[in-house]
Formats: C-alpha cells, sequence, structure tokens
C-alpha cells in the first residue's frame, strides 16, 4: 500500500525549511537607539589608549542623550588584517557599524568601493568644522568634492635617538644630521663603538606593512627633490611614476642599511610585530641607537600605557630627517592620519555624527590628541598652551607639519605601497639588487594602476 | 504512482537539500562566477566581466608560479614523505611493541595532532626562532645555530606539518596493519622471509587501499594547510614560503584583489585534482 502524502510531513518540512532560511537573516539586528563603533585594538594588550578614551566618550554621550547607547566594537589586529576586517564589515547592511575609524590611507579606496556616507550635510550644520586647519579638512576629501571624514589628528614622522648610546659612540646630544649619509655615518659609528645595540632603523617590507612604506621608504624618496613636486605620483599627467632615479636611491638607502648591518636583523625587521618590539622592548631598554619613526611614539611610554617609560624624554632626542644631500627645504616629513567615518550602510548615521561631535569638542578632542600622542589638527587647539606644553616632543612634530607631506590618496595608492613593500623587501634581503627590484616595481605598478604610468 | 512515490519519499530531504543548495552549492556557484570578474574588496565602484584575464595575470605571475612551486615542495616533503613515511613506519613498530609503549607513543603523536592548528604553529615558531628551542639544544651541543625560519623557511613548515599529521596517517596504517591476517605474516615467516621482504611483499600489497586513501587525504589536506605556515613565516621572508593558499589570501585580502585570489583558488583546486588523479591511477587494485 503506497503511502499517501498528507498534509502534515509537507507542511513540517515547508515549516523546517522556512525558519532554518530566515534564521540567518537578522543576524545583527540594529537598534535605533545605539550607535555601533568599530575602532582598531592594540595587538599589544598592555595597550588600551583608545579603549579608555572610548570608554570615557561613552559615558559622557550616554548621560548626555538619555536613552541611547553606544556600543564599542573592538577589532585587535595589526593594522594590514584590520583593514581587510572592516572592508568585509561595510560590504553589507548587517554587519556595518554606524562609525568607523579610517585610516586616510586607505579612505579613498573605500570611498569609490562606495562603503562611505558623504558628510557635508552634517559639517555644514557643524560650527567646530570651521576649526579644523585645511589640510585635516581634505584630509578626508574625495575627488568627488565632498568630505567622508572627521580627522582626529595627524602625525609628522623623525628620528628618535639615544642619548645613552650617543654618548658612547662619541656622537653629540644634540645631534641633528644634514643629509642621508650623515644619518649613516652616525649608524657606522655606533655600529664600530657601541656592540650589542642595533645602530638604525628603518621598518621595511611586507609584514611590517603601511609602517614600511611611509615611516620608512617615503621619508627617503620625499626628501630627494625640492620638496614641492610629488616623486610617486604626477599630478600633471594624473599618472604614477615608474623608474625614477629618485626612487632608486631611496631603495639604495634601504639597502645599504641592511647590507652593512646597520638595521635590525634581516629576520627581525620581518617579523610582523616588529614595529610593537621597538616601541615597546628596543628603545625602552636602550637597544636601539636611531629609529626611524612616528610622532606617536609616546602614547605606550604615558602613564597608564602598556610600557611605562616616564624618562624616555631625557633619554631621548629628536632630529629632523633631513633631504638626501641638504637641498632645500632641508627637513622632510610623511603625515597621514585617521578619520572618524560613517558606512554608507550604517544604520544610524546621524546618531553616529553625534557621537563624533561628542568626540570632537575642543577639550575632548585636546584629550585625545595628548593621551594618543598624536598632532592637533584644531587650531585651537594647537595654539593651547596646556597642549603644546602637554609632552615633550609636542612642539618639535607640530613644527614639522610645515614641512610634510601627504601619500597621493588616490584608490591605487595601497596597490602601490605594498609593491613599494616588495621592492623594499627585496633589497632587505638580499635577494635582488636596487636595480632589479626597482624593475620589478615598474612591472607591479602597470598591474596596479591600470597602466596609468610614467617614466621620468 | 511510482513517480509519485518517489517524490514523497523525497520530502523529507528538502529542508536539507534546500539548505546545501544556499550554503554549499550557491557560494561555489559565486566563487566561481568570480574568478572570472575584476572584483576588489576596496577601490572600485564596480566589477566587470573580464574572462580568463585573471588565469592569464596567473601564469605570467612569477609569484603565483613560485607558490605553486612550494606548494609542489611542501606537500611532496610534508604529505608524501613525512607523514606517510613515518605513519607507517610509527604503525609498524607500534604492532610489536608493548602495550605502555604504544600507549605513550600513541598518545604523544595524537596529541600533536589534537592541538588546534594556530597553537601548533605557535610551537613550532618557538621551535624554531633564533632564541629557540632547537638553537639552544644546537648550542649546547657545540653546533653551529642559524635562524632556521629565516634560513630555510620552507624546511621549517614543511618539518611542522609533518610534526602535527603524522597522527592521522598513523591511525589509519594501524587500523590497516590490524586488518592483515596473522596466519599469512606467520607462513612467511616459516619460510624465511626477513623483515624487509615480509613488508614489501606482504603488507605493502595488502594496505594498498589503505594507502592511496590516505595519500589522496593527506596531499588535499596538506595543499590547504594556511593557518601554520601564516604563524610560522606569514609566507615570508621574502616570499620563500609562499604556499598557494597564502599567495590567494594575500592578493584577496591584502592587495584587495578578490577576483585574481578567487581564480588563484580554483587553480588550487585544479592542483589538487591532478594529485587525485595520480594516486587513483598508480593504486588501482585491479592489479
Amino acid at each position: 500500500m503506497p503511502v499517501r502524502p498528507t498534509a502534515a510531513p509537507l507542511l513540517l518540512a515547508t515549516l523546517l525549511t522556512a525558519t532554518a532560511l530566515s534564521a540567518c537573516g537578522s543576524g545583527s539586528g540594529s537598534d535605533p537607539d545605539t550607535v555601533k563603533v568599530s575602532f582598531k585594538q592594540s595587538t599589544d594588550n598592555s595597550i588600551r589608549v583608545m579603549d579608555t578614551y572610548l570608554g570615557e566618550m561613552k559615558k559622557e554621550f550616554e548621560k548626555a542623550n538619555p536613552g541611547k547607547k553606544v556600543e564599542l566594537v573592538p577589532i585587535k589586529a595589526p593594522d594590514s588584517e584590520y583593514y581587510t576586517k572592516l572592508q568585509q564589515m561595510l560590504r553589507s547592511p548587517k554587519t556595518a557599524p554606524d562609525l568607523v575609524y579610517e585610516d586616510t590611507f586607505l579612505i579613498n579606496s573605500d570611498i569609490t568601493s562606495g562603503y562611505l556616507k558623504p558628510l557635508d550635510p552634517y559639517l555644514d550644520k557643524w560650527p567646530d568644522w570651521n576649526q579644523f586647519v585645511d589640510t585635516a579638512q581634505s584630509a578626508a576629501k574625495a575627488q568627488d568634492g565632498k568630505t567622508y571624514g572627521v580627522p582626529d589628528g595627524t602625525d609628522t614622522r623623525g628620528l628618535w635617538f639615544d642619548k645613552d648610546i650617543f654618548k658612547k659612540a662619541g656622537l653629540p646630544a644634540d645631534w641633528q644630521p644634514k643629509t642621508w649619509d650623515e644619518v649613516l655615518a652616525a649608524a657606522r659609528t655606533i655600529k664600530a663603538k657601541v656592540p650589542g645595540v642595533t645602530p638604525l632603523n628603518v621598518y621595511t617590507g611586507k609584514p611590517a606593512g603601511e609602517a614600511a612604506t611611509m615611516q620608512g621608504f617615503e621619508m627617503l624618496l620625499y626628501g630627494t627633490g625640492d620638496g614641492t613636486s610629488d616623486p610617486l605620483y604626477d599630478t600633471a599627467s594624473k599618472k604614477w611614476i615608474a623608474g625614477s632615479r629618485a626612487f632608486k636611491d631611496a631603495l639604495t638607502f634601504v639597502h645599504t642599511v641592511y647590507k652593512e648591518k646597520l638595521g635590525p636583523d634581516v629576520s627581525d625587521a620581518l617579523d610582523p610585530n616588529f614595529p610593537t618590539t621597538v616601541r615597546g622592548e628596543l628603545m625602552p631598554k636602550g637597544k636601539l641607537g636611531i629609529n626611524l619613526d612616528g610622532s606617536w611614539l609616546p602614547q605606550d611610554w604615558l602613564k597608564g600605557a602598556g610600557h611605562e617609560w616616564p624618562e624616555w624624554s631625557q633619554k631621548l632626542g629628536l632630529a629632523y630627517m633631513p633631504t638626501q644631500t641638504g637641498q632645500a627645504p632641508g627637513k622632510v616629513s610623511m603625515s597621514g592620519g585617521w578619520t572618524w567615518s560613517i558606512p554608507a550602510k550604517a544604520s544610524n548615521p546621524d546618531l553616529a555624527f553625534k557621537f563624533i561631535e561628542t568626540m570632537q569638542t575642543k577639550a575632548n578632542a585636546q584629550k585625545w590628541y595628548i593621551a594618543n600622542s598624536g598632532i592637533a589638527v584644531r587650531k585651537d587647539v594647537a595654539s593651547d598652551p596646556g597642549y603644546v606644553k602637554a609632552q615633550p616632543g609636542i612642539k618639535f612634530f607640530t613644527d614639522l607639519v610645515a614641512s610634510t607631506h601627504y601619500r597621493p590618496a588616490y584608490p591605487a595608492y595601497p596597490k602601490v605601497s605594498t609593491a613599494i613593500q616588495e621592492a623594499m623587501e627585496g633589497v632587505t634581503t638580499g635577494d635582488s639588487s636596487v636595480d632589479k627590484a626597482a624593475s620589478g616595481y615598474d612591472e607591479e605598478l602597470k598591474t596596479a594602476t591600470d597602466n596609468q604610468v610614467i617614466r621620468k | 504512482m511510482r513517480l509519485r512515490r518517489t517524490l514523497t519519499r523525497a520530502l523529507p530531504l528538502t529542508p536539507a537539500v534546500a539548505l546545501l543548495l544556499l550554503f554549499l552549492a550557491g557560494p561555489i556557484a559565486y566563487c566561481a562566477y568570480i574568478a572570472f570578474t575584476d572584483l576588489q574588496l576596496t577601490g572600485q565602484a564596480h566589477s566587470s566581466f573580464v574572462g580568463l584575464e585573471n588565469f592569464r595575470t596567473a601564469f605570467k605571475d612569477d609569484a603565483f608560479l613560485n607558490a605553486v612551486w612550494l606548494t609542489l615542495v611542501f606537500t611532496v616533503l610534508s604529505s608524501l614523505v613525512g607523514q606517510n613515511t613515518l605513519g607507517l613506519a610509527l604503525a609498524s613498530l607500534m604492532q610489536r611493541a608493548s602495550k605502555p609503549v604504544r600507549t605513550v607513543v600513541g598518545g604523544i603523536v595524537i596529541t600533536a595532532w589534537v592541538l588546534p592548528e594556530v597553537v601548533a604553529g605557535f610551537l613550532l615558531y618557538a621551535f624554531f626562532r633564533r632564541e629557540g628551542t632547537l638553537n639552544a639544544i644546537l648550542d649546547w651541543l657545540h653546533l653551529p645555530t642559524q635562524n632556521w625560519l629565516f634560513t630555510l623557511p620552507i624546511l621549517a613548515v614543511s618539518f611542522a606539518n609533518v610534526w602535527r599529521g603524522t597522527a592521522f596517517s598513523m591511525l589509519v596504517y594501524s587500523a590497516a596493519l590490524n586488518e592483515i591476517p596473522k596466519e599469512i605474516t606467520e607462513a612467511a615467516e616459516v619460510d624465511g622471509a626477513g623483515g624487509w621482504r615480509r613488508m614489501w611483499h606482504i603488507t605493502l600489497p595488502m594496505i594498498r587501499r589503505s594507502i592511496g586513501t590516505n595519500l589522496m587525504l593527506n596531499t588535499l589536506q596538506t595543499l590547504s594547510v594556511f593557518g601554520l605556515i601564516w604563524v610560522m613565516t606569514r609566507g615570508g621572508p621574502g616570499n620563500r614560503s609562499q604556499t598557494l593558499p597564502l599567495f590567494m589570501y594575500e592578493q584577496a585580502f591584502q592587495k584587495s584583489m578578490i577576483g585574481y585570489g578567487t581564480a588563484v583558488a580554483l587553480l588550487l583546486l585544479v592542483v589538487g585534482s591532478l594529485f587525485s588523479l595520480v594516486y587513483m591511477r598508480l593504486l588501482r587494485t585491479e592489479v
């Protein structure tokens, strides 16, 4: 006797399927009274500068806006993996937070992808926006003329040196090199006279990511010309520059550092966590002579940070990075920074901007610049003695803003940056000569920029 | 009538089939489609269909060819030679060992296998790194030390994979060896066949099928190892330990070229099927 299909199993099967399918449809569920904020958490567990600050902001915001909540969503990862994770979150309204922390190096890429919301309607109604310096206002301005982020400070870069090591090597305590050769000469002196320390650190290779490109390579490359034209991107023809003399010169510097063993051991330099090691171990323990690095280093050494090191300002000296041969303008620095942006797929954009306003009041912005050793982008803070005197070094790095350069903020930049890291890595390991690494870059550049390449 | 019965019987399967289509076949088909587009994770407003462009790029890309070569080295060294031979050797030795020895050895080998991949990766990283255990031992023996992860990265990660994956082969072969009737081995012994000859003429032919299965599973597993290498070397230094899965990750997620990365993933699938085909041909049971 054949079994008759009755309604019951049919119904049951349909129901089962339906529930199974809908169960994964409403994952995150957006609450209209909650702002979800994604930010990058340090991979060093003892460093919680940003977590602490955002915790305070959350309290202040919830007190001022009863019934509204802030949910902090930390992403704990090295920079490059943070970007990846964030981009994947931004692709869907289900996972997009309401507020994201974006690196200006990638923001144009994300704008082109349509991941972010233009903030102009909000900024027009926000009086504090006029306090932001021009460069900061355009930090997150896209090619369509709209603004997509509010910067929470900027940064500059220079040479940090260890006064004790310099003393042992017989170098001056007020050291200020005028050319690249003088930087190398000091490193050679340290190598000869102070055994057991790393003379000079220049970040390099793919594991260090953007730190290698910006703190390492571009600090050299942008010091090759007269400081007015961009050595990576030709604005006149709107093309990326390949095969330049300047590029090879900068590579040669990196090559020299590692070939003559003036830098860290190559295997250390190519360890992805090396930047953390430099700040947390090598510098506080007096194991590094000269470090080409950013203005934000002291944030790890402040009170309450993981590697408290209050003596740093007596132990370390600062010098600006000189141009290649000392030609005008004499000094060079790169600037970047991070912005607060609202994803295009955010569920509560208005509330998110309200939270930006809370974070960017004069008092709160000042608190943040100081806490994270950032350089002020608000005019009222920059001229506030409370900020200028808050930390040794702030004045030095704020003055560098006058001679700083910004990276070419085009969607292709992240790929160009990776190509630079590969070229650096080749000359660091000694796998390729400078010429070979440079021609490898030229090839990669064509792929990365869809053949928008010019020879100069 | 017949048809209706079949349909009725298939009815309870519909939820499962629907779910499989949605969560397995769907993504796979989508993946195959992406491989023929220039989709990016970021930096583009629209993606477009580019046909075989990604595959053409791959075969012109030195880094890809390097990854294929390293994948072959890694697979042959750690799976074919390492895990397989060592697993068989351990299984044979344990056949004759006393119970406590069996328990202890088996326990140690299986522990290495059940550890999460990342934990195993860190352990081996700690073993090979410059201030690591291996160098400490060499130092104590007054032998020259070096930074293994830097000088011989592909060998270091291959060794790590052997260390981690041998247990599986050992279990498969232990089971296979237990299947061999005692009478046959005893008869061979009476006829005066030595250990090697017994191995070659009796044991191996009789566990032939298990060898095939084991090789196949092992190879496919090894081809897709990612976490272990990522933790130990990240594919570096340079790209000297960048096997295909790591290369794929770099293209798709670090350089945001999802389309290209997916195309490479499909090529990895091809490499896997080639291995499988070879094994099937070599180990056909009808002699």
